[in-house]
């Protein structure tokens, strides 16, 4: 079942347009990742499902009811600040009931046995995101990684029908940022969270993502699982955000496509004609006949060698080989293309 | 590298935009543009209440003393503007009030700006009994620190008798007891800001390759302009408009405006003459109060503000050490001696030092008929009426400033504007003013207590608004949105994230509009009941009178009032939040 409906939304700042026209579906139960590079109008959409943003034009739907004239504390969303904006004048423990104490109604009737149950509450989530028995700890003495579990716990805490994240993870370090991905992750399908995060970094959305809508400029350039973005981006926009630079114009005709690089197969069924041509690493082949390189630069990855080859025809390419029998800086190599690494994207506009 | 992330490792503005890369504020952001129809409709309602007060209490009397000044049978007589301009010796007044006023302002920011970086920075012993100290003399009733600085300064004073220097007939005189009486203004405004400004933006600037003075210049600097520029343009006013300080160390050499009208209105009876300075005088600070929004308007940031605990140290190596004896030396010189010299004098009884004046001070005839009730009851008086008079300044400053708090039109601008106009029109306009118009039903208020703190709250209500407003616009605005978010109403966000957050500065406005509520004389002593006075009434009262035991009985009643001033701030020092815990 939908859960969140966007539909038609705009956002303009005097003549500019932030957000155009963005419709996007979430699911519930389902974790949604918007993926794009600063200035493409992702934090802004959080801003206006909160209803911290009015919208210029179109509509935003919860639960299939519009939010227009719901004010933002009355909308049962949670937003985890890009800088978690915890409150500095209270404790853990008052931050992460604050919401609790907010949807539990002012301040009159029964309040010890409410705050009693606040206590329980607070303490389930503090366990929850790894950080029990901190409730007494004064904000300004957390690291990085503790504030942002804090400001995730206080954003679970009134348990909202939708969790949204703006750059969850962007300020830690890499190691850090790896793990909680993971804790994430595990978290959200255990409590059967939805969630709508926006992230520059693709690793990070594509570890947490049911779907990721990759945008662009306020629009929406691609939406799709992970697997389907990662393996047809659906524009040049989309490979080089992904990290893709093997691009070329390309006249595609049958099963070959003619390019800077020489023919280079592709996948069958490709459209025909002049077209933009997509190789990644993975698919340039190092061998003994072919089309004849120079390494340029060679980058140990972990699993992989990253090289960076300079053909005698056309752009540089990036490849990867084994471990084992990586050729070194300055080495005269050839190569050839597998048709499965190759993707035809439309000519650019 | 990305912005995000830049943005959190660079100075970070808490007001920037948090949505990516938006160089167009959005609406409900900043300024009126957009400004929703429910915003705007909070801001007329907490706007209303204030509105209210300084139409009443405020505009209708100095209207109604300015009309009785100007106006006649046979109807306005703008005249007279042309008339007592073109007079020399009025000219002469308009160019002394002004340039003594410059002098005055340059002259305190270059003496107290060390003492509010030392007050800001540096944790020592003593400290906020010192802190208290250097407020006193902002309370103090003009015409006794005229006396004290004459009596410091002066023909056998303490510095005549030692160095054979007499400053009473020199400008210097008028100038030194005005910073005396400003200091504290520059150390709790531009100090209170000060104290939490991040260290590391400096440090920031220090490893980007600025040196000491230019990281100062360009960082902290810049962060503390607006309340730099709002704490100057107080001393200005104050002093634009000094009156007992120059009645009596001025002579009849100098004279500013404020002495002008009362001399035309008390001693001359020539009340158009005094309704056209006090019209001069209101134009002046109304050009005054456009500039100074402008200048703010221009430079005012959100600032990133911690926990001022934080931000102090105990001063390290010979130049802060050497920095923080001279803040001590100029307070002991500036602000110590006169109020020592004060004591002196309260004890120096005929028969030797001893308690005779203060003994004095309970009966009601020894002054020759002068009071109706003993001196003494003037203190319990004083109290009732600054504790009323800081109620109604908090209720109208706080609806002031929390209305003022997102920017907005010229409409708004004015209001603000508004607010400030008290500190720039003449007191004694005011009292007279309350005098001749609130007589009458519905609003007969000539026998209801509530008069004086009334005219006191006026004068109260600037502080408390120029103490908040900065604190309040520097909140950060996505904590607000964090606490809507996790479904807090407008109303329940400022209670739960703004007061907290401002309670410090709420106490420090408390703190201002009690004192200077305590110390109000020239529109409370047309007011004040004749068996009520205020401590500064009976005060000048006392003065007025010859003789060795008025005078005396005066320095007593001054001692005392200095001493209730001293208590109370120093219990509002205390009141201040435990440091431990984090919070502002």
């Amino acid at each position: 079942m939908t859960l969140l409906q966007l539909e038609g939304v705009s956002v303009r700042f005097g003549e500019r347009a932030v957000v155009d026209s963005v419709d996007l579906a979430v699911a519930e139960h389902e974790t949604v990742c918007v993926l794009g590079p600063s200035g493409s109008g992702k934090s802004t959409l959080l801003r206006v499902v909160a209803g911290l943003q009015q919208v210029s034009g179109g509509r935003v739907l919860l639960d299939g009811a519009d939010q227009a004239a719901v004010p933002v504390h009355r909308r049962g969303v949670g937003l985890m600040f890009q800088d978690h904006q915890l409150f500095p004048h209270r404790d853990v423990g008052a931050n992460v009931s604050f919401g609790l104490r907010m949807r539990g109604g002012g301040r009159g009737a029964v309040l010890g046995a409410r705050r009693g149950s606040y206590a329980d509450r607070v303490a389930e989530l503090l366990e929850l995101v790894g950080l029990p028995g901190a409730q007494g700890r004064a904000v300004a003495s957390l690291s990085g990684g503790e504030q942002q579990r804090v400001a995730l716990a206080r954003a679970l805490a009134p348990s909202p029908r939708l969790l949204m994240l703006d750059e969850p993870l962007g300020q830690l370090d890499r190691g850090l940022r790896e793990r909680l991905v993971v804790e994430l992750r595990g978290l959200f399908s255990r409590l059967g969270t939805t969630v709508l995060a926006v992230t520059h970094d693709q690793g990070e959305a594509f570890a947490l993502a049911d779907r990721v809508v990759v945008m662009r400029d306020g629009r929406i350039a691609q939406a799709g699982t992970p697997l389907e973005v990662w393996q047809r981006p659906a524009s040049e926009f989309v490979a080089r955000f992904l990290g893709f630079e093997n691009v070329v114009p390309a006249t595609v005709a049958g099963p070959v496509a003619a390019t800077a690089w020489g023919r280079v197969p592709v996948p069958a069924g490709s459209p025909e004609g002049e077209q933009r041509l997509l190789v990644r690493p993975a698919g340039v082949v190092l061998c003994e006949t072919g089309l004849p390189c120079e390494v340029v630069s060679r980058t140990f990855r972990g699993t992989h060698v990253a090289l960076l080859l300079r053909p005698e025809n056309g752009p540089v390419l990036e490849a990867e080989c084994g471990l084992a029998g990586a050729p070194a800086v300055g080495e005269k190599v050839a190569v050839t293309f597998s048709p499965a690494e190759v993707v035809v994207l439309p000519p650019q506009a | 590298m990305d912005r995000a992330r830049r943005e959190v490792s660079g100075t970070k503005e808490p007001g920037a935009a948090s949505h990516d890369a938006a160089p167009v504020p959005g609406p409900g952001r900043t300024s009126g543009q957009g400004e929703s129809g429910r915003a705007t409709a909070v801001r007329l309602a907490l706007m209303a209440v204030p509105l209210a007060f300084f139409g009443l209490f405020f505009a209708y009397p100095v209207t109604a003393i300015v009309g009785r000044g100007l106006k006649t049978d046979t109807g306005w007589q703008f005249g007279r503007f042309g008339e007592v301009l073109a007079r020399p010796d009025i000219a002469d007044v308009l160019w002394f009030t002004t340039w003594q006023a410059l002098a005055s302002t340059v002259l305190t920011l270059l003496i107290a700006l060390p003492g509010a970086y030392v007050f800001a920075r540096f944790e020592f012993p003593g400290k906020q009994l010192l802190r208290a100290v250097v407020t006193v003399p902002f309370v103090l009733p003009t015409v006794v620190v005229g006396t004290a600085f004459l009596a410091l300064l002066g023909r056998g004073g303490l510095l005549d008798e030692r160095a054979g220097v007499r400053l009473d007939t020199t400008v210097w005189a008028i100038l030194l007891a005005h910073v005396f009486f400003n200091y504290a203004v520059i150390v709790r405004t531009v100090g209170g800001l000060w104290a939490q400004l991040d260290p590391r933006q400096e440090e920031a600037a220090r490893v980007l390759g600025a040196g000491r003075f230019a990281a100062w210049r360009r960082v902290t600097l810049p962060a503390l302009a607006p309340a730099v520029a709002a704490a100057s343009l107080m001393v200005f006013l104050f002093t634009f408009s000094s009156f007992g300080v120059v009645l009596i160390l001025g002579g009849p050499a100098y004279s500013t405006l404020e002495v002008e009208v009362y001399r035309q209105t008390a001693q001359l009876l020539d009340l158009s003459t005094a309704a056209v300075l006090t019209m001069v005088q209101f134009a002046a600070i109304g050009a005054i109060l456009a500039l100074h929004a402008w200048t703010v308007r221009r430079r005012e940031t959100a600032l990133h503000l911690v926990d001022p605990g934080r931000t102090t140290h105990r001063p390290r190596g010979w130049a802060q050490r050497t920095l923080l004896g001279a803040v001590l030396l100029t307070i002991g010189l500036l602000i110590v001696a006169p109020l020592a010299v004060l004591v002196e004098r309260s004890f120096d009884a005929p028969g030797g030092y001893g308690l005779g004046f203060y003994r004095a001070l309970q009966d009601a005839g020894t002054g020759g008929g002068t009071f109706l009730v003993p001196p003494v009851e003037a203190i319990w008086n004083s109290l009732q009426y600054a504790l009323a008079a800081t109620a109604i300044a908090l209720l109208i400053g706080g609806l002031a400033a929390a209305a003022l708090t997102r920017r907005g039109g010229r409409f708004v601008r004015g209001f603000d504007a508004m607010l400030m106009l008290p500190l720039g029109v003449s007191a004694v306009t005011v009292g007279f003013g309350f005098l001749i118009t609130l007589d009458e039903p519905p609003l007969d208020l000539r026998t209801s207590w509530i008069l004086v703190p009334l005219a006191q709250a006026l004068v109260g209500v600037p502080f408390v608004v120029r103490t908040m407003l900065p604190v309040l616009r520097a909140v950060d605005g996505r904590l607000r949105e964090a606490a809507a978010v996790l479904g807090a109403s407008p109303l329940r966000a400022w209670r739960e994230v703004d007061l907290p957050l401002v309670r410090r500065a709420l106490l420090i406005a408390a703190g201002f509009a009690f004192a200077v509520s305590l110390g109000e004389f020239g529109a409370t002593v047309f007011i004040a009941r004749p068996d009520r006075p205020t401590l500064p009434v009976a005060v000048a009262r006392l003065l007025g009178r010859a003789g060795e035991l008025n005078y005396g009985q005066a320095m007593a009643l001054s001692t005392i009032l200095m001493l209730v001033c001293a208590v109370s701030l120093l219990l509002l020092e205390r009141l201040r939040p435990d440091k431990t815990s984090g919070e502002f």
